[in-house]
């Protein structure tokens, strides 16, 4: 199953490193990883996915809190939450047809175009990882130059939070 | 106020943390401290021939004491040379503080004349590490260091200190930190009510009960509160190679060390109890064999500091996190108020397992052949330095047969007596530790039990021994072989000694060691071994270096059957449980 894990980490330096290193270590995958200053300058959050079992989860979440610079940990998917993600993407639309396409699945997608070429279009979506997949998908047959995913942040619905 | 250099606040910040010593090796990026060390008398540094041997000694006064164990190394080789050791120590959670010296802050990353990213390359085998880059900061990253070392689930902590912030011209101000206190960082000492309450009322309920105890009983100083416990209830109880001590070895509660190389019954009664108290253990897999075929029938309540060791391999019915001499007071307590003696008989338990013991059990009866002429069987020399040193040496070991055969037969009634890398299984430990074992107790008879393979590991350390008077006394199982590869090869590839052999390129040990200026014992019949062991606990002020010719052909058992149950153990070369 996908999990989204939330960290909280004192800003300290090799603190990132040592979450990596946990992951290579113990032979858990990282999917994504997102990680960037909070309000408070002293702490980072990282937002990680990965997948395993209920147990393997379980460690995850323990290993994770063992580090010394680790704060505060939530497995998301435990509960509610809301998760995002952003993708930028470069496609080759030179001709009217594909031009026209790609502006009707923007359109259905609730996308952006961020910039346009006379060759290219660079489009911006946002939403949960399973609609920019789909989105993918559809444009694929038209063949995209570059993909660019941010990787997940999410957060808990509701009053849970995570914060010092 | 005193103002000091960066080298000097280092070392009034050991001194500070209570440290006397300190084991290391000095080199470029570490001269500045090694100087500061020179001009002061608190605390005093012992010189070693290897950074490996710094960090195993500091490792063995630690385990012998339950204090912090310290070690100072050199950018580059240094550091790198101390990873084996700061691994031994992250495997059997001691508390060490190694400090090493980095290149200075302007160069790290440009590929410096012995520079290693330190930080870098022990960071998977460290409980925390810090890279200080202002003087300022020195003062308070050692006292976290202490800090998180000694604290929680132990372990060692690494100290990365570039040349220039420890400059002797740049001095500012020095004031010890107070008591620590880190936000992100909260051991839990007290283990949850409810679950405690469930757990007594499991073990007051069982019927065929047992406790399994680990090293976490020794690390948290519960071995009183773990013998008060297993006394109050009168059940069996078993250890793991790092526990032993921490229950008394000569108590007919205690059913020997389980696991790979453990009893017979104490393997059996696992197998088969309904209600297992693991203490301060981690259901390693030298422990727990095929985890489907383990215990099928237990309750297991499960005791430690740490949570990812709780359910990690075994999942718990009854997890309690907490520290173990806490919970293990509050279980002793509730068992006292509750009316357990009225419905708890376990007299048919007991009874089955001293059938097993009379059965199968190495304590009941030998169950090797007897020593005879130049045949001298391992077991019988571990009796025998038992009997000589009234059980009451600290033993400290390498690893391989001569580890088991240790573990097995020499009975420790005391926590901290025993000294081995359990969770690593370092070759090369063992005469280093005992040199850290024998600094803390001058007094005390330390043996390191070795063997021809591991003790080469680290030979080099007789010279330390000369230098700062450290008479250990070592005992050389010496098989010509790699023992426990050369068993292995015995049972699984049809006896194809693939490098486990020396083909007669073993040093003279009795000449070696008298050229390190130490006393050399070579005993070949089983006549000479008691009137030369005793000889050698005799020489009370030297180093003694025993080389006992030992038969070859011996193997460790019990020995679990590998894919098997806890209880499926070969017992003997031909015969299986």
């Amino acid at each position: 199953m996908r999990r989204i894990i939330s960290v909280l980490l004192e800003n300290e330096s090799g603190a990132l490193s040592r979450v990596v290193g946990l992951f290579s270590q113990r032979g858990y995958n990282i999917d994504t990883l997102t990680v960037a200053p909070t309000e408070d300058e002293s702490l980072s959050r990282l937002t990680l996915t990965t997948t395993g079992d209920e147990r393997m989860a379980e460690q995850i979440v323990k290993q994770l809190h063992k580090l010394i610079d680790t704060l505060k940990v939530n497995e998301l998917t435990q509960g509610s939450f809301v998760e995002r993600e952003l993708l930028l993407i470069k496609i080759a639309a030179s001709e009217s047809d594909s031009r026209a396409e790609i502006m009707r699945c923007v359109e259905i997608f609730r996308g952006n175009i961020v910039d346009v070429t006379a060759t290219t279009f660079t489009l911006q979506l946002l939403g949960n990882s399973e609609k920019l997949d789909a989105f993918l998908e559809a444009v694929k047959h038209i063949g995209s130059i570059e993909v660019v995913r941010s990787g997940v942040v999410g957060v808990a619905r509701g009053d849970k939070f995570l914060r010092q | 106020m005193e103002k000091l250099s960066g080298g000097e606040i280092i070392v009034s910040a050991l001194r500070d943390a209570g440290i006397r010593y300190v084991w290391g090796y000095p080199g470029g990026a570490a001269l500045h401290i090694y100087d500061a060390l020179f001009r002061q008398e608190a605390v005093h540094h012992l010189l070693v021939r290897h950074e490996q041997a710094a960090i195993h000694a500091a490792d063995g006064f630690s385990r012998a004491t339950g204090m912090v164990g310290t070690a100072l190394v050199t950018s580059g080789p240094g550091a790198t040379n101390a990873i084996t050791g700061i691994a031994t120590a992250y495997m059997d959670s001691i508390p060490l503080v190694v400090i090493s010296g980095q290149v200075p802050l302007h160069k790290i990353g440009q590929d410096a004349f012995q520079e290693t990213d330190m930080i870098g390359v022990s960071r998977p085998i460290v409980k925390h590490s810090f890279l200080v880059t202002r003087t300022e900061d020195i003062a308070d990253a050692i006292a976290k260091a202490f800090y998180i070392a000694s604290t929680g689930r132990p372990g060692p902590v690494v100290v990365d200190i570039p040349k220039d912030i420890t400059d002797p011209d740049y001095k500012i101000p020095y004031t010890w930190p107070g008591p620590i206190n880190m936000r992100s960082y909260q051991p839990a000492e007290k283990g949850h009510r409810g679950q405690i309450k469930r757990a007594v009322q499991k073990l007051i309920e069982a019927r065929k009960p047992i406790i399994y105890s680990g090293g976490g009983v020794i690390i948290d100083n519960a071995s009183d509160d773990l013998v008060n416990l297993v006394r109050e209830l009168n059940y069996p109880i078993t250890s793991t190679l790092m526990g032993l001590g921490a229950f008394p070895g000569t108590d007919p509660l205690f059913l020997g060390m389980l696991g790979m190389h453990g009893t017979y019954e104490a393997n059996a009664a696992m197998h088969e109890a309904d209600v297992i108290l693991a203490v301060g253990a981690r259901f390693d897999d030298r422990v727990t064999n095929e985890l489907d075929k383990f215990c099928p029938e237990a309750v297991i309540v499960h005791i430690d500091i740490d949570p990812t060791s709780v359910s990690k391999n075994i999942d718990a019915h009854i997890p309690i996190v907490g520290g173990c001499s806490t919970v293990l007071r509050e279980i002793l307590s509730l068992i006292r108020k509750s009316n357990k003696n009225e419905d708890s008989d376990i007299s048919a338990w007991w009874k089955k397992i001293n059938q097993w013991r009379n059965k199968y059990g190495i304590y009941t009866a030998p169950r090797h052949a007897a020593s005879s002429g130049r045949l001298i069987k391992p077991q019988d020399v571990i009796r025998a330095l038992y009997d000589i040193t009234d059980g009451d040496a600290y033993v400290t070991s390498d690893v391989g047969q001569h580890q088991m055969f240790a573990a097995q037969y020499y009975l420790f009634d005391k926590p901290r007596q025993w000294i081995n890398s359990g969770g690593l299984g370092t070759m090369g430990f063992g005469l280093p530790a005992a040199m850290g074992v024998q600094l803390a107790f001058p007094e005390a008879d330390v043996a390191c039990v070795t063997g021809e393979g591991s003790i080469q590991m680290c030979i080099q350390e007789l010279s330390t021994c000369s230098q700062h008077r450290l008479p250990i006394k070592i005992i050389n199982l010496n098989n010509s072989a790699l023992g426990m590869v050369r068993q292995w090869q015995d049972m699984n590839y049809s006896g194809r000694y693939a490098e486990s052999l020396y083909e007669n390129s073993l040093p003279d040990f009795v000449a070696l060691a008298e050229a390190y200026g130490h006393v050399g014992m070579r005993v070949q019949q089983i006549n000479e071994l008691v009137p030369m062991m005793e000889k050698c606990f005799s020489l009370k002020d030297r180093v003694v270096f025993m080389d006992i010719d030992v038969d070859p052909e011996e193997h460790v058992y019990p020995m679990q059957v590998p894919g098997g149950a806890m209880r499926d153990l070969w017992l003997n070369k031909n015969e299986k449980s």
